[in-house]
């Protein structure tokens, strides 16, 4: 039996799922206990795991992530939340300095078992500073697993396995999928990390979406069927460890690739997917490697503006469109 | 002209110290002091290579706090780290390796001078980045109370760190959950070129900011293994019963420069002359005022020094680390693929 259930609540089923099954599993962060997080995704883990396992911490975003390395590296797996994905700047030197170096730096002595979980993405109008989406960032470093979920079922699949892994991983919850619904089935869920996910089938041209894109791809592709083009959608899902044989049989077989992100422009992982089908399946090529992003611009808060900038259905149609022709 | 800073006047008082741990504190002060000797020497002859922040003139700290800790303990140390890590007993010749480049090094050769762990002796690491193993530490305190080892944590860390914002979060954070945790700021009054207290608005950098966040505060004479031994045997029983976090501020003073060749030539002459007569190595002339026979010191030094003839020269003998390690242990699998 499946349910309709949001975004929101695979946060909290999720979470719920993995601190069940491990004592070990704590989660810490701004306003996550009693206040159940400002977007309301961790609402009633307080009353089922009590305050010792969902604990609130001060403003203090270093030692948030610092508590949480520190512990899993002597035994325990956190789940740490930083409220929104731009104050990581703040703590930057933990996630990627820190946690990112320290397995590599000791010769393997120190595991760190820890998930980063943060609101990322734009689309809400909050302006500049807190919509943007930073998945770059973390992927640009050597030692992070990178996740980014685009709806509930893979959402919770993909946190358990984030959970379970042994290596840091930052989870990017996209922000304006909360309110949206998908279908989940009952009991446990367990996905893989780095499994690219195809969405839709096609043969004309392959488009890569991360997250919130990824609808937009769909909606998008019904678009370029109307047109007579046939659109593969691939749902990236994890930008480390990069799925990148599903992209390149895809792409094999469709002869064009179009990458639809939501970052700005300039070094997006679509650069990196574009650098790979170049290298690795040039010869299959019939069309520009075409890329569809945020303009190279920090993101403005009044909502004609921010659709203005955010790739719409209608610039990836183009952008496929200039690939097939 | 920079203003001279002196040492406070030497306290009379004797504590009441057991004669073999007074043993253990002058093996540990003249062990650390001929490491660092050595590494000095070894980073002129071009052997150490980078960079290497030494701890001359600072031994009793480590040496005192060490002693004081309890096997499993944790520490977090800076990257002047090498006394920290040999105080808690990581073997001299895996200090040296790590620090020479070699396979035989505590982490493989791909940690350096700056970043020596050895998570078996409860070295959890060395880090390069001013104030960040403050938050780390609390994790390891918090781990340590959620499993109920009654494991302590300790972390040393320089005066530069106390105006940092993750030295600020660490105290706050460490109160309010009241993490099993000692703080120990090696106050040694400079910071790499620059006297502490020309840029910090309080007289005490770390003391009397911990005070301010309800921490249990205690300045000490970071020269005196006695006194350090004291006061850390307190803070860390204190933690480990559950009476929450403790800064010591220990006042010392690094004899050589911040780091490499640095010949630290900015700091008046008659401050480094003070201080320098005040070296923890001192220790040795109140053992014997102390009754104790001064073949038991000699014993304590001849093995010190054939330990690092014996260690520097198996880190030179010891081969270079294969060039695969360059590619291991990005991944918990052991491995450093970001593809498929």
């Amino acid at each position: 039996m499946a349910e309709l259930i949001t975004y929101r609540d695979a946060v909290k089923r999720a979470i719920a799922q993995e601190m069940r099954r491990d004592d070990s599993v704590y989660l810490i962060g701004e306003d996550v206990g009693d206040a159940g997080g400002v977007f309301k995704a961790t609402k009633g883990l307080l009353d089922e795991f009590g305050p010792v396992r969902v604990r609130d911490t001060p403003i203090s975003e270093e030692a948030i992530l610092g508590a949480a390395m520190g512990a899993a590296m002597t035994g325990l797996r956190p789940i740490a939340e930083i409220m929104f994905s731009d104050f990581l700047a703040t703590c930057w030197d933990l996630v990627a300095v820190e946690m990112a170096k320290t397995r590599y730096m000791t010769d393997g002595q120190v595991t760190l078992p820890l998930v980063i979980r943060t609101a990322n993405g734009g689309g809400l109008r909050f302006g500049a500073q807190h919509s943007q989406a930073v998945e770059n960032w973390a992927m640009a470093v050597p030692g992070l697993k990178v996740v980014a979920p685009s709806n509930p079922h893979d959402l919770i699949g993909l946190f358990a396995a984030a959970v379970r892994d042994d290596d840091p991983v930052l989870f990017f919850e996209q922000k304006s999928l909360y309110p949206t619904k998908g279908h989940v089935e009952e009991g446990e869920i367990v996905e893989e990390l780095g499994t690219a996910k195809i969405v839709r089938s096609g043969t004309d041209v392959t488009i890569v979406a991360l997250a919130s894109m990824v609808r937009r791809a769909e909606q998008a592709a019904d678009e370029l069927a109307e047109q007579g083009i046939s659109a593969e959608v691939i749902d990236l899902r994890s930008l480390v460890p990069l799925d990148a044989t599903t992209i390149i049989e895809s792409v094999v077989k469709t002869s064009r690739l179009v990458t639809v992100e939501e970052n700005p422009r300039l070094c997006g992982w679509g650069s990196e997917v574009v650098s790979l089908v170049a290298e690795e399946a040039f010869w299959h090529l019939d069309g520009p490697l075409t890329r569809v992003t945020t303009p190279h611009i920090p993101l403005p808060s009044a909502d004609a503006l921010e659709d203005e900038v955010l790739p719409s259905v209608q610039r990836i149609v183009d952008g496929c469109v200039k690939a097939v022709s | 002209m920079v203003q001279a800073r002196f040492p406070e006047p030497v306290s009379d008082e004797l504590l009441d110290i057991e004669d073999k741990t007074r043993l253990e504190l002058y093996r540990q002060v003249v062990r650390l002091r001929r490491f660092e000797e050595r590494a000095y020497r070894l980073f002129m002859d071009g052997l150490v290579k980078g960079t290497s922040h030494l701890s001359l003139g600072m031994e009793a700290i480590a040496a005192g706090v060490a002693t004081a800790m309890r096997e499993d303990d944790y520490t977090f140390c800076t990257y002047r780290g090498h006394a920290h890590t040999l105080a808690r007993g990581v073997p001299m010749d895996a200090v040296m390796g790590e620090l020479l480049g070699r396979q035989s090094g505590v982490c493989g050769g791909k940690g350096g001078s700056m970043h020596l762990t050895s998570v078996e002796h409860g070295v959890m690491g060395s880090y390069a980045i001013i104030g960040a193993h403050l938050v780390i530490a609390n994790g390891a305190a918090w781990s340590a109370s959620e499993r109920g080892t009654g494991q302590v944590t300790v972390a040393f860390f320089g005066d530069g760190a106390t105006n940092i914002g993750a030295f600020h979060e660490a105290l706050n954070f460490a109160k309010v959950w009241e993490l099993p945790i000692v703080f120990v700021c090696e106050n040694n009054l400079w910071m790499e070129y620059t006297p502490i207290d020309s840029v910090t608005a309080v007289e005490h950098p770390a003391a009397d900011r911990a005070s301010a966040y309800g921490l249990e505060s205690i300045i000490v004479d970071g020269n005196d293994p006695d006194a350090v031994y004291d006061v850390a045997s307190r803070a860390i029983g204190r933690a480990r019963s559950g009476g929450g976090p403790s800064m010591i501020e220990a006042k010392t003073y690094r004899h050589g420069g911040h780091s490499r060749a640095d010949p630290g030539t900015y700091r008046p002459e008659e401050e480094v002359e003070a201080w320098k007569a005040r070296d923890p190595l001192g220790y040795r002339d109140r053992l014997l005022a102390l009754g104790m026979d001064e073949a038991e010191l000699v014993a304590i030094e001849d093995e010190a020094d054939a330990d690092i003839d014996a260690a520097s020269e198996a880190a030179k003998a010891a081969p270079l680390p294969d060039l695969e390690a360059a590619y291991t242990n990005v991944w918990a699998d052991g491995g450093w693929s970001w593809r498929n």
